[in-house]
């Protein structure tokens, strides 16, 4: 029975072919357009690291007071640490895993002559920064943890450089020239982007690719910059050594902490070490302190473009506009087959079974309308793609979960919509409409 | 006209009619919104930089090294960048306007203030700097040479005069009197004197909200001459000559030194990169509410056109009594236009119930209620235009079609 409805439902789109056209353009337009920013949302508000982002915490401190930079943030809490704090944070080891980290950009000179030098992006951590954040490793693996105490000039590569510079072939124990220093090989990444650059958000958080990974130790040894995200709330500090014990923030910092009793032991880490840097005479301010996970971290970071959320409510108005189009458009197609039904209906049909069989053919209008959307979600990602600031469109691409949710929202939100008329339908006087004849 | 049986024609069909007053409503609610979103990011984005956007152009050179004469080869850049034929002038810098992240400062009129009197942006710059940029000296002077203070990260020279924009001035002089006077930036300990005040000069950072768009045009410039291993030359080229000053200047930063790693940006390119969201916005924006009118008018005509359908046995009839063809085109123009109105009248208070949601939720800026009236209007000239279509196929209706019983 119900494919007979599916095969009237089809032939019905032919019926009236201009009402049908305007209903179905109707439909996929408004899921084109919502669907648009729905996907261009869910890549940017994803889970960049889906099975440990409830374990992974970044700890805060108000390290700066009434005085501080913090205004930045909604709690005016500094989103940074001091490396006073970090240092602090590091050698009281009162997580499973920590690390201090920022990021700098080098300059790479290839061996060969030829070859012009580059610039790349290194991320400076702990040994701790591989296990913690899951990184996977196609050779080698992550230094051992004598090299954070010894200094040593090791690092790790991603798999882009190491296709770059050595052709993808195995390069660990091989060497590279960065900013006049020799560094050697330990191991080299397999494919890895979390996206966004959860541990990191910067301006651009949805464009940043690390290309090399150093010890912390080594790259304070040799002064590698953080004048990016320098916050201070005195005079600038002269130096590196003058910026090492300022009050100044500038690293990022994560714990891992694997269950929620662990948390809490970790707050009240945080919350004596505020108290005892206040006795110390450090902060002269009321103690406040803050642990954040992955998720809550990105969205108090605003990871989210003021643009996006404004296209995702005027994409969804336009949708409601369309569905309630489609629902008129529906009762006219439905009204003028009045005739049709009451005739089905003085055969001996029930009001159930007309009432379903109008159901289905407005699923059949639902489905195609869909269908179109998908098309003009693909048109209007590629759109937007071309329009929006690049970084944060590159993320964007169509799944086969969008793919489900379109047709499904298509599917659904028209039968939504096409209950009323559907009712008023199935409630065909027969005797009446057969009168009318 | 007789409005009596339109209505009661309407209560008859209630559903149908209240379906497009309720979808006009609601795209009123969202066309007003939105025109009042794409005027704000256009005026927002038309803003001037107060530098000559066209001439400018920046390089950044990053060495491959690090090496312990920063300050010579920078002395050589600048010496050589100056000299190259098509450059008007040049000078070495820390930020400029509209590069998306830079120093910021905060400006107190006592040392030991708490709350800054006002935010400003913080560049260095020496006695080129104005004449680069093009800006435009409105009160007090320029620097001279001799005023200039050289900046490491080490070592910061003692500085006794800032150039700031009018924005800052008034924002901490609301008397206009700040020529002369003195301020607290950068040190707890020593103020610096006002010595001169320029129209305009945007602060590096861009964004419609946060904090940086409360000071987008208070800027101050330190008379810094600032010194390491990763200079920022701005460069000003005579009118229509930048993209070729600009390879020249490229080629001959690299013929000084080809250990380093340069990158230039013409200033129109970084306004283009700054707006870049904006403007994509707007063209979003714009579509969507196209489609919207489309889709609402389209509707319109397909629902007017099934009534007219349905009634063309009562109008063949009113035809053949008598009523014009002028009477019948009417009679759909008045009942779209009573929808319509309807519509547009609640639209109206949507549209402002949006915005004051959007208001608290989002963070833009409030709409100006005259919007909502314009969007009305545009409604109402919408349901006109989209019924004229069906109402004349309805006039068309002949009266024999009465008799006949079609």
């Amino acid at each position: 029975m119900l494919a007979y409805y599916f095969d009237l439902g089809l032939r019905s789109l032919r019926r009236n072919a201009v009402l049908t056209i305007l209903l179905v353009t109707a439909i996929g337009v408004g899921i084109g357009a919502s669907m648009t920013t729905l996907t261009v949302f869910r890549a940017m508000s994803g889970d960049p690291i889906p099975r440990k982002s409830s374990q992974l915490f970044v700890p805060q401190i108000d390290s700066q007071g009434p005085n501080g930079d913090g205004e930045r943030t909604e709690d005016h809490l500094p989103d940074r640490l001091t490396y006073i704090d970090a240092m602090a944070f590091m050698k009281a080891h009162a997580a499973k895993h920590q690390t201090a980290l920022f990021g700098v950009t080098m300059s790479l000179r290839p061996e060969d002559a030829k070859q012009k030098p580059f610039r790349t992006r290194v991320r400076v951590a702990y040994r701790d920064f591989f296990p913690m954040f899951e990184v996977p490793f196609k050779y080698g693996g992550p230094w051992p943890e004598a090299d954070d105490e010894n200094r040593s000039p090791v690092i790790a590569i991603s798999s882009a450089l190491n296709d770059r510079m050595f052709g993808g072939s195995n390069s660990v124990g091989k060497t590279l020239n960065l900013g006049g220093e020799i560094y050697t090989i330990v191991g080299v990444l397999a494919d890895w982007e979390p996206v966004p650059l959860f541990y990191d958000i910067g301006r651009t958080p949805f464009a940043g690719k690390d290309e090399v990974y150093m010890p912390f130790t080594h790259a304070i040894d040799k002064e590698l910059g953080m004048g990016d995200s320098l916050s201070c709330n005195s005079d600038t500090p002269l130096g590196f050594a003058a910026l090492l014990a300022s009050s100044c923030t500038w690293g990022r910092f994560w714990v891992e902490l694997s269950t929620p009793e662990e948390a809490d032991q970790y707050r009240r880490f945080l919350d004596n070490y505020a108290n005892e840097q206040r006795r110390n005479g450090r902060f002269n301010w009321p103690a406040r302190t803050q642990l954040r996970d992955v998720m809550a971290w990105l969205r108090y970071n605003h990871i989210v473009p003021g643009e996006v959320r404004i296209l995702i409510l005027v994409s969804f108005g336009f949708l409601l506009v369309c569905l309630l189009n489609a629902m008129g458009l529906m009762l006219a197609k439905l009204m003028g087959r009045s005739s049709d039904l009451g005739i089905r209906r003085a055969l001996g049909a029930s009001r159930g079974a007309v009432f379903a069989q109008c159901l289905i053919e407005t699923g059949v209008v639902g489905l195609a309308g869909g269908l179109l959307g998908l098309v003009l979600t693909a048109v209007g990602l590629w759109l937007a793609r071309s329009l929006l600031p690049s970084e944060f469109m590159a993320v964007t691409h169509l799944d086969a979960e969008d793919i489900m949710i379109a047709l499904l929202l298509a599917v659904a939100s028209t039968l939504a919509a096409g209950l009323y008329p559907t009712w008023r339908a199935s409630h065909v006087q027969p005797a009446w409409t057969l009168k009318a004849q | 006209m007789e409005f009596r049986p339109i209505l009661s024609a309407m209560r008859r069909n209630k559903f149908g009619a209240i379906l497009i007053a309720v979808q006009m409503a609601v795209t009123l609610a969202f066309l007003a919104n939105s025109l009042s979103l794409i005027e704000q990011r256009l005026s927002y984005t038309d803003r001037p930089t107060g530098v000559d956007d066209a001439d400018l152009f920046v390089i950044s050179s990053e060495p491959v090294e690090r090496s312990k004469d920063a300050a010579a080869r920078e002395q050589a850049d600048l010496a050589k960048l100056r000299s190259l034929d098509g450059v008007v002038d040049a000078y070495v810098t820390n930020d400029y306007p509209l590069a998306g992240g830079g120093w910021s400062l905060s400006a107190r009129l006592t040392p030991d203030q708490n709350v800054p009197t006002a935010l400003s942006a913080y560049y260095f710059g020496d006695e080129h700097a104005l004449g680069t940029l093009g800006l435009k000296l409105i009160a007090g002077r320029n620097f001279t040479a001799d005023e200039i203070a050289t900046r490491t990260p080490t070592e910061v020279g003692s500085i006794d005069g800032i150039i700031v924009t009018k924005a800052l001035a008034d924002k901490v002089f609301p008397n206009g009197d700040a020529l002369g006077k003195s301020l607290y930036v950068e040190s707890d300990t020593r103020s610096v004197r006002i010595i001169g005040i320029v129209e305009r000069l945007q602060t590096p950072f861009y964004g419609v909200t946060g904090v940086a768009s409360t000071y987008a045009e208070n800027s101050t410039i330190a008379p810094y001459r600032p010194v390491d291993n990763y200079p920022t030359y701005m460069i000003r080229a005579r009118p229509g000559q930048r993209n070729a000053v600009m390879k020249a200047a490229e080629n001959a930063l690299l013929q000084l030194d080809g250990e380093r790693i340069l990158r230039t940006k013409s200033m129109t390119e970084v306004r283009a990169e700054a707006y870049r969201g904006d403007h994509g916005l707007i063209v979003l924006l714009v579509a969507v509410c196209t489609a919207l009118l489309l889709i609402t008018a389209f509707g319109i005509v397909g629902l007017t056109s099934y009534w007219v359908s349905q009634r063309r046995r009562q109008i063949g009839i009113r035809r053949a009594l008598g009523a014009t063809r002028r009477a019948i085109l009417h009679y759909f123009q008045t009942e779209n236009l009573l929808i319509a109105a309807a519509g547009a009248a609640a639209g109206a208070a949507l549209a402002i119930g949006l915005n004051l949601w959007m208001v608290r939720s989002f963070e833009v800026v409030r709409m100006d209620s005259s919007r909502a009236f314009i969007g009305a209007l545009i409604m109402l000239g919408l349901g006109q235009l989209a019924v004229l279509y069906p109402a004349l196929r309805a006039a068309s209706i002949p009266p024999a079609l009465a008799t006949r019983g079609g």
